[in-house]
């Protein structure tokens, strides 16, 4: 099959769809990400009983340019001993990843970049790209808490790629695509509902790559003071924290492609269904940051290999024997069976297996 | 075809944690050994925060002494007050009054309350439970903090008690306010726990981390909630009752485990009796002075005497040496924190990183009172 690079119905030509992609995808993402620091402050601030910024514009909408117009005019400082090339390559690399990602991300039935018919390889590929980012960050600013950041973070992420891939699969196999508007298209029902544990798998997986709390452990300000990025300052800071923000616009709209039906909803305009669900997942991830304490490295660990490698194995061979057996089911058939199968097994391993917790004798 | 053995050469490093960083409380500084994310081996440095206040001292009056116990344990003022001022009392044979001996019980346990949320609050927070539990406890902390300013106009160093009862009676709003807040801060406890106790990563975090165990916390004599959590049950208001502890109604909190969770809920247990002690303390506060009558410049009797409390961090006590003139000879202070931290380097050895902060927050030193 041809790549498919325009969707049928975009008038146009190739490069003026790429030009207006381009920016708008650049300006989404700078844009969003100025809104949801603001919002994830605010939110925050409401659960922890505090204001929150609230000074700059109304309700401090515009504490974040403040801060981004701040971070741009403040010195770049360089420790002495450190990898200069590689310390100035590192914000670049773990940021344009991310932005890459959203060529392929549907904001309403054919807005989008490029429709890849390898979508979800795509981005499964070229998210990780990041890490390599963070972990010559880690590298280059010799720095002993940096270099334990970014030691934390490959081995979360080499850990978490495989069940968050894993649990994928299962959606890929519900619709035969791996083109994220096909896979929206096929959601007559959020896949939410057809697929509850590849989900819980895929959120949890994915909050564990992208470093957010409870899976923080790159930054952890409480032990490592701020990681990988300790010794960066000015723009370069700017721009991991931008990467990091943007990270977790990328799950979060991952979460609504691939769960929540993408743009698909009643009575509002598609665009605004996608920006609705990726403000509500993302809401859950601020209180989800709220809530609950980090685990230490070794549980980490314990999790993704105890808990959700094996779940998702399962939840691949339940999907696969559900398509093989019934290959013309109804998708609402599958959804009491899936659920059953999801509470039984986070039943099962919650009562089989334990965080880890050891101590090493020396 | 041949296999070729590889070994990766390895070797510990070292990291400095501290003095500046967030989780040390203040300025303490660990000099850390670090196998990968193990610890080999952690040397504490400390003495950034020494203002030499034992020797200060030496230089004044009695009264003028107590001013610089607020600025020993920053965070339990009215205890440093309370323990200063028996031993005083005890070196010169000054009697208090009762209604003063009730106040100051009153004072104390609003300040164990203080002192235990805040300790909490920074060890949760030291888990990893973004700000969230610190803010929550901080907002009960206020309300006793806006008790304790009607009572003397301070929130941090009150300088409240004075050899020979405290400075000044309660204000009338006071009674009300303080019933409020008995009323109000079960409920508060009570939601911490329904937030947190029974988290599945707090119990893996701190659940079997950092133990101390029963023989080696009495073998460096540890104190407060670090040496009950290893169950002992020894708590100075019933084991040397001092002032009029041996009026109220109060259980000891023990752990078993003596582990950073037993730590934490040994904590939140004794909020909850010191509001017991408080209720009590409530209903029998008497009429009367409360300051008897002491001369301007004490001079008390050439002798020594030690006055000790149970501090919201352990057995706080005062060591006076009086040459009979108006200064003290010697004070020496008996820092709960700074003889519990001794057992820092037994507790880490073979945990990670992320448990040293833990282990270290659920000791709660308070940094001023460690260097002086």
């Amino acid at each position: 099959m041809a790549m498919q690079m325009l969707p049928p119905d975009w008038p146009g030509n190739f490069w003026a769809h790429w030009g207006i992609f381009t920016v708008i995808i650049l300006v989404f993402i700078l844009v969003s990400v100025l809104m949801f620091i603001w919002f994830e402050r605010r939110a925050m601030a409401v659960m922890q009983a505090r204001l929150g910024p609230n000074r700059a514009g109304p309700f401090g909408l515009f504490q974040s340019a403040a801060d981004a117009l701040k971070v741009m005019i403040k010195e770049d400082i360089v420790p002495a001993r450190a990898d200069k090339v590689i310390h100035w390559l590192a914000p670049v690399v773990a940021f344009v990843p991310v932005m890459m990602v959203f060529a392929v991300v549907p904001f309403q039935g054919g807005a989008l970049l490029a429709d890849l018919n390898i979508g979800i390889l795509y981005i499964v590929a070229i998210s990780s790209v990041t890490t390599l980012g963070i972990f010559m960050a880690g590298w280059a600013s010799n720095n002993k808490y940096s270099l334990l950041g970014a030691m934390r973070q490959v081995a979360s992420v080499v850990s978490y790629e495989i069940p968050v891939v894993l649990s994928l699969v299962g959606v890929i196999l519900l619709t035969g695509s791996l083109s994220l508007q096909q896979i929206v298209q096929a959601q007559e029902i959020p896949f939410i509902l057809v697929q509850p544990l590849g989900f819980l798998l895929f959120f949890t997986g994915a909050l564990a790559e992208i470093n957010r709390a409870p899976f923080d452990l790159t930054e952890a300000d409480s032990e490592l003071v701020a990681g990988y990025f300790i010794e960066y300052s000015g723009m370069k800071f700017g721009l991991f924290f931008l990467a990091e923000y943007a990270e977790a616009l990328v799950v979060s709209a991952l979460v609504t492609t691939l769960f929540l039906g993408g743009w698909r909803g009643p009575l509002l305009p598609d665009w605004l269904w996608f920006l609705v669900k990726v403000g509500a997942v993302f809401f859950v991830i601020v209180w989800i940051r709220t809530t609950v304490p980090r685990v230490r490295i070794d549980q980490l660990m314990a999790l993704a290999w105890k808990f959700l490698f094996p779940l998702a194995l399962i939840n691949l061979l339940v999907t696969a024997v559900e398509i093989l057996v019934w290959p013309d089911v109804s998708l609402w058939l599958l959804v009491p069976i899936n659920f059953a199968v999801m509470i039984v097994l986070v039943l099962l391993w919650s009562k089989l297996f334990k965080l880890g917790w050891g101590r090493v004798n020396v | 075809m041949t296999t070729k053995e590889v070994t990766i050469q390895t070797e510990p490093f070292v990291v400095n944690i501290g003095p500046a960083h967030p989780s040390t409380h203040g300025v303490f500084r660990m000099r850390t050994t670090l196998d990968g994310e193990v610890i080999v081996n952690m040397e504490p440095i400390f003495g950034y925060l020494h203002r030499g206040i034992e020797k200060l001292a030496e230089e004044r009056t009695y009264g003028g002494c107590i001013p610089l116990t607020d600025r020993l344990d920053y965070l339990a003022s009215m205890s440093n007050n309370m323990a200063y001022c028996l031993a005083v009392e005890k070196l010169a044979g000054i009697p208090v009054p009762l209604r003063a001996e009730y106040i100051r019980v009153i004072m104390a346990e609003l300040q164990r309350i203080a002192s235990h949320l805040i300790a909490v609050g920074a060890f949760l927070n030291d888990c990893g439970a973004f700000m969230t539990p610190i803010v929550y406890m901080i907002r009960e902390r206020e309300k006793i903090l806006d008790l304790f300013d009607m009572v003397c106009g301070q929130r941090l160093t009150y300088n409240y008690m004075r050899v020979g009862g405290v400075s000044q009676d309660l204000p009338a709003e006071f009674i009300p306010a303080l019933r409020k807040f008995l009323k109000e801060m079960p409920g508060w406890i009570n939601e911490y726990d329904r937030l947190l106790k029974q988290n599945e990563i707090l119990l893996a975090r701190a659940k079997g981390v950092g133990i101390l165990p029963r023989e080696l916390a009495i073998n460096i004599s540890a104190s407060g909630p670090v040496l009950r959590a290893s169950g002992v049950e020894w708590d100075l208001r019933r084991a040397d009752p001092y002032s009029i502890y041996d009026r109220f109604e109060f259980d000891i909190p023990t752990g078993s485990a003596g582990d950073c969770y037993d730590r934490y809920r040994v904590r939140v247990e004794e909020m909850r009796q010191s509001l017991r002690i408080l209720e009590q303390a409530l209903k029998g506060l008497p009429e009367g002075e409360v300051r008897s009558e002491v001369p301007h410049l004490i001079r008390p009797p050439v002798g020594e005497a030690y006055g000790h409390i149970e501090a919201p961090r352990g057995e706080l006590g005062f060591y006076l040496v009086s040459d009979g003139s108006i200064a003290p000879y010697r004070f020496h202070v008996r820092a709960p924190t700074l003889i519990n931290l001794t057992a820092l380097n037994d507790m880490m050895k073979g945990w990670k990183v992320a448990d040293l902060i833990l282990i270290f927050g659920s000791i709660d030193i308070c940094l001023a009172e460690v260097d002086r």
